[in-house]
């Protein structure tokens, strides 16, 4: 018997400890919130993730599925427990560190504590039995190619360099943290008389609903502290990324458009809250009819969602240049082809979380997101209060790409915060993160593209419809981006690309890596690979031939005069290419089995920032009298490592050694505005404003001493030290006045990408950069069972200039593995996958070794000559699985993703 | 409540009070809130009775409690190879550390990855209550997809196999849309009793193509004394797969299903002979 009073007595990180808490608890739980062992991640509840691996008695379990009771007298290890001390432990941080093992690192302690478990027992693991060891733990940062080297070299960690200059493979600077357990995310922080927030959502899709008695609600249940509806926010009940589009109620009003918008927010002590059964909220529905699909919301007469989009068309897009009309006559050579995507999750392991206080008249939010100034400003109209009103303190991000745009938590956490006067906290159930935030545009894309004999792109036509879900979000960037980025990189001089973004009663559509280019590019390139099969070209050769080179016009009469490195990605997959692809032929020609092997190839551009819009980053600088530079970083870094990157950006323009800098931020009353990090902006447009504000400061310290532009910097404690022609000069820094913000140097830069605006053809110069590549995916193909293995993903990627090589690999083995999961596996499917077992994503057993191929064609627009990488690594890569399943079978997918059974069936319709 | 009893007895009592049986937790913690679980549970994950890997008389005995982990690390015969195998695919690491054998029977999940080896090892399954002990086949314990025969105050003691024959070998294969922790789409076990050059007999069961697993007799006597050399697979026809009434649904259609068992099954058969015990396709 457990007498749960006492708690439960178990060794936990070594030491004898007694855990309160009811013995039905979970451990995850326990150990979270009682203890404050906080690197014990939550990601599902639901052992389909593995975050809050622990060890038990030395073996890795799930602390979620485990009970606080069942603890009782077993050996606990967490993260925080694991010691520096021993040899292995300090040495398997390091190679992670190394590697480029930790990302976001919201999977990093797990990872950890499942390799420790192993490497305890078998000091060189083969590799077969590191993915064994590490298969229950989902990343969905690195591709985890990095996780099995970081644990393969384990014994023998490199040693990355120190100085961190520009081009060097320096270990990212939040690693340590990330490695240690002591990061903070959205939930691992809340002051203690925190109460908590739960929402209510809607089970239906489209339904009228009224509210019962709340006041009776609230009495009724003690602990419950308030109920907020529509009519309890301040402000705007409204919100949306793009304000001019802005249509989505914090709390919905008489209607909802979508399962699981929030109807009403519950707010009281935590444990209250957390048990409160939400079925018994007085709340009822009346369901009205949903559109459940493109075909639906399109159809003649069809309802519309919202009063002011006629025909449920929220925007259009469009691109036309040359003649396609008359330009089809003339193309000897035509392919046409239909194709479709469904909705992808993001499925960051770290769900949504966060809290909120009140500080007299201003309110802030510290949570988990991508974009600060645009939750500040969101927050500040939904509280009716001036935007400087607002502070948000962005923690660390366990995973973005994309859907950590958008508001979730923040609304409520504020709205309670600012009516209760007491500090509130909200963390999304896994459920609730995959019902409520938004997801990657399902599509549906028709495509003709013509060529001249000889094989040179003429003419192509293009029509895509997104399902854009319940609210705008980012529909009309997916609906504006997609048009300039649809023909590929390639020269095509009669183009017409024609887009729309389509209201549905499901989920809100919104960005995910890429807005929409990655179900363009799966369309676009697979039909060149069918165009370079009808003019008997080599698919490689025929891209070659087509590529786009400085000078050319792109498809928006857009002329770059450099950066423009595509052809050279293409040029070096040449030799990889001819020897897998006729080794794949030959394995084909000699098959007894059901194995087929296959290659295929894939090219993607994407432009960097936003699309013909102002999107400047600033950064500022401040130099100490102790002769430290304080770096106020806003770029907040989702696991793509600006942190990193914009120190060496910094620390390269301003001529000293990275360990000189002082990391601060990201916070909206502290670190000026750097922008959202998305569109593959931040290296490119913060890094621009880091290389000007390390320049800018440069030439202010030069002036100090009157040196030479020449002159070498080095800061020592309280010392500036300038090497110029004419001998050394050392300046005291303690010596100089310092002002109010306590620096002797202050300065900051800004740097808005310059673009034009687009006309009604959609012509002009949308972005300063591209960034262009190319991947060769291998892939062996199970023809009687339809199921496709991945065997190898060569990346070529134009990047440039690689500010951190790691890093960059880092992001095309992460990008790539998210490509692999929307060509083979995801896909989310509104009311039904809302787990993280039906809505699959790779595992490290799906993930084949990637090998990147880093091409540095600068830009003069780029910090020294570099473009963005965040968003370009995922676009090519299911295209060119498709077209590997296609060179292995002769069986064309047009739609995603290539279940076995889709795969099955598309080669039993190639039968006779 | 959450109780951890010290022996079986007291266990069974709070089972007759109305309180629900918690084990590895990895099928009841899914559908738990963000904290935990709510209402009366009894831990038999710990009871010595309900543990272990023994053999007693003509018998062998697995203990109700038994994780994958420890069914994977037991000495077993080659029979029950391909339970190890389904045992090596449940999951991650992190389950088998702490999923349960009989767990995984009593959510009854048309998927389980145990139940097709175990049908093919003709398990049986020990329950007990304070009215006393009986024994089912697992065929029959297994009423529906979610549904048992297990009774509100029984617990499931052991499943118990009767000892194969000495020469019979087994194989698993699973087949999902990803590798590692994934929910099987189907899979099979293929048990092989070998005479010499012929088959004595086989057992063929399938999984997540019918509400049950279910052993196919059709398959099974189309393998039986055939010559025991490469090809044995190739007899299997798509007739002898007509029982099975697989669905459409998130991971695979039915049609498809039907297909991937019959090569399954080849699949599994030619391994077996190898005397290779399978896991994931």
């Amino acid at each position: 018997m457990l007498d749960t009073a006492q708690g439960v007595l178990v060794t936990l990180n070594g030491a004898r400890a007694r855990l309160h808490g009811p013995a039905s608890q979970r451990l995850s739980y326990a150990l979270r919130e009682r203890c404050g062992l906080t690197g014990v991640k939550v990601g599902c509840n639901a052992g389909d993730c593995g975050a809050c691996t622990v060890l038990i008695d030395t073996e890795p379990v799930c602390a979620c599925l485990v009970t606080l009771g069942q603890a009782e007298g077993c050996a606990i290890e967490t993260v925080e427990g694991l010691s520096d001390a021993d040899t292995l432990v300090a040495r398997l941080r390091a190679s992670f560190n190394a590697e480029g093992a930790a990302q976001c690192g919201i999977c990093t302690p797990a990872a950890l504590l499942a390799a420790v478990a192993l490497l305890r027992r078998n000091p060189h693991p083969a590799e077969a039995q590191i993915r064994d060891a590490l298969a229950g733990v989902l990343c969905r940062c690195t591709g985890y190619r990095a996780l099995v080297d970081a644990v393969a070299k384990a014994h023998n960690p490199d040693d990355g360099p120190k100085d961190g200059a520009v081009g060097s493979r320096l270990p990212r600077l939040d690693g340590p943290r990330k490695l240690s357990g002591v990061e903070i995310y959205g939930a691992d922080e809340w002051p203690a008389d925190a109460l908590l927030a739960r929402a209510v959502r809607s089970p239906h899709a489209h339904a009228e609903f009224s509210l019962g008695d709340l006041d009776a609600y609230v009495a009724a249940t003690p602990g419950l502290v308030a109920v907020f509806t529509a009519k309890d926010v301040p402000g705007e009940n409204c919100f949306g990324v793009i304000p001019a589009f802005a249509d989505q109620p914090v709390l919905a009003e008489k209607c909802v458009r979508f399962r699981g918008e929030a109807v009403a927010l519950v707010v009281g002590e935590a444990a209250v809250v957390q048990a409160l059964d939400l079925t018994g909220f007085p709340v009822s529905y009346t369901l009205l009819p949903a559109l459940m699909t493109l075909e639906a919301a399109l159809a003649e007469g069809a309802p519309r969602l919202h009063a002011s989009r006629p025909g449920n068309i929220l925007t259009r897009g469009r691109v036309v240049r040359g003649d396609a009309e008359s330009a089809w006559a003339a193309a000897p050579v035509v392919v046409e082809g239909a194709f479709e995507t469904g909705f992808v999750e993001h499925a960051y392991i770290e769900p949504e979380a966060g809290f909120a206080r009140r500080v007299g008249d201003r309110i802030e939010v510290q949570a988990c997101t991508q974009a600060p100034y645009m939750d500040r400003d969101g927050v500040a109209r939904i509280i009716g209060i001036a935007p400087e009103a607002v502070r948000i303190l962005p923690t660390a991000v366990g995973g973005g790409f994309g859907a950590k745009l958008d508001l979730s938590v923040q609304p409520f956490i504020a709205l309670a915060a600012w009516k209760l006067n007491r500090p509130v906290r909200m963390i999304y159930s896994r459920a609730e993160s995959m019902q409520s935030t938004t997801k990657r545009h399902p599509s549906r894309i028709r495509v003709k593209i013509g060529a001249s004999r000889d094989g040179r792109l003429t003419a192509m036509d293009f029509e895509a419809d997104f399902n854009t879900g319940a609210y705008a979000s980012w529909g009309p960037t997916v609906a504006n981006r997609v048009p300039v980025h649809a023909s590929g990189p390639y020269f095509i001089p009669n183009y017409r690309a024609r887009a729309r973004a389509v209201h549905t009663h499901l989920v809100p559509a919104g960005a995910f890596r890429g807005f929409g280019v990655p179900q363009s590019a799966l369309a676009q390139e697979q039909l060149f690979d069918e165009l370079a099969l009808k003019l008997g070209l080599d698919p490689l050769e025929f891209r070659i031939l087509n590529a786009l080179e400085v000078g050319q016009p792109t498809v928006t009469g857009q002329v770059f005069a450099d950066g423009m490195g595509f052809k050279r990605c293409l040029e070096a997959l040449r030799t990889r290419w001819r020897a897998t692809r006729a080794e794949a032929e030959a394995f084909n020609a000699a098959a007894a089995g059901p194995i087929r092997r296959g290659v295929g190839v894939a090219g993607m551009w994407y432009g960097c920032g936003n699309t013909s819009l102002s999107n400047p980053s600033t950064i500022r600088v401040g130099l100490r009298p102790d002769g430290r530079v304080a770096l106020f970083q806003g770029a907040v870094d989702i696991g793509q490592g600006s942190n990193t990157v914009i120190s060496q950006i910094f620390a390269e323009a301003l001529g000293v050694s990275i360990a000189s800098l002082e990391l601060l931020g990201a916070d909206t009353d502290m670190t000026p505005d750097c922008g959202k990090t998305s569109a593959s902006r931040q290296t490119f447009v913060t890094g621009n404003a880091a290389a000007k504000a390390g320049a800018t400061m440069r030439k202010l310290l030069l002036r100090l001493a009157n040196a030479g532009e020449d002159a070498a910097l080095a800061l020592a404690p309280g010392a500036l030290v300038i090497r110029g022609a004419g001998g050394e000069t050392r300046i005291d820094l303690g010596a100089l006045p310092v002002n109010a913000a306590g620096f002797v140097v202050e300065c900051a830069e800004t740097y808005d990408p310059p673009t034009t605006p687009l006309d009604a053809d959609g012509q002009g110069e949308p972005y300063a950069v591209f960034g262009s590549g190319a991947q060769i995916a291998e892939i062996e193909v199970d023809i009687e069972l339809g199921r496709v293995r991945v065997t190898r993903l060569t990346c070529a990627h134009d990047v440039g200039r690689a500010i951190n090589p790691t890093l960059v690999e880092g992001q095309i083995a992460g990008g790539a593995a998210q490509g692999l999961g929307l060509a083979l596996m995801e896909e989310f499917i509104p009311h039904r996958s809302e787990n993280l077992h039906d809505y699959l994503i790779p595992t490290i057993g799906d993930m084949p070794p990637v090998d990147c191929i880093l091409i540095e064609d600068p830009s003069c627009e780029g910090p020294f000559g570099a473009k963005g990488i965040g968003e370009q690594a995922l676009i090519p890569t299911a295209p060119a699985i498709f077209n590997a399943l296609h060179h292995a079978t002769g069986a064309r997918i047009t739609r995603a993703p290539a279940t076995p059974d889709r795969v099955r069936a598309a080669i039993e319709a190639l039968k006779p | 409540m959450f109780v951890r009893p010290a022996n079986l007895e007291d266990a069974l009592d709070r089972l007759g009070a109305g309180a629900r049986i918690f084990a590895g937790g990895t099928d009841v913690m899914t559908t738990a809130g963000e904290a935990g679980i709510e209402g009366d549970f009894v831990d038999v994950s710990r009871l010595a009775e309900l543990r272990g890997v023994m053999r007693v008389g003509g018998e062998i005995r697995i203990g109700g409690a038994t994780t994958w982990a420890a069914i994977v690390a037991a000495d077993l015969p080659p029979a029950f190879d391909a339970l190890k195998a389904a045992a090596r695919e449940v999951g991650s690491i992190q389950i088998q550390n702490r999923a349960t054998i009989a767990g995984n029977l009593c959510n009854a999940s048309p998927a389980a990855d145990g139940v097709p080896p175990l049908l093919a090892l003709d398990a049986e399954v020990e329950l007990a209550s304070r009215r006393g002990v009986r024994r089912l086949p697992l065929a029959r314990f297994i009423a529906g997809p979610r549904r048992t025969e297990l009774a509100a105050d029984e617990v499931l003691c052991a499943i118990v196999c009767p000892t194969p024959p000495r020469a019979m070998r087994s194989t698993f294969l699973k087949l999902g849309a990803r590798r590692y922790l994934v929910i099987s789409i189907a899979m099979v076990a293929v048990g092989l009793d070998l005479d010499g050059d012929f088959v004595r007999a086989a057992r063929v069961a399938v999984g997540a193509c019918s509400p049950v697993a279910m052993r196919l007799a059709a398959a099974e006597t189309r393998l039986a004394n055939k010559p025991a050399r490469e090809g044995l697979g190739e007899w299997l026809q798509r007739a002898d797969f007509a029982d099975l009434a697989p669905i459409d649904d998130l991971r695979a259609s039915a049609d498809y299903r039907r297909a991937a068992a019959l090569t399954l099954t080849r699949r599994a058969v030619e391994l077996c002979l190898r005397g290779e015990s399978g896991g994931a396709v």
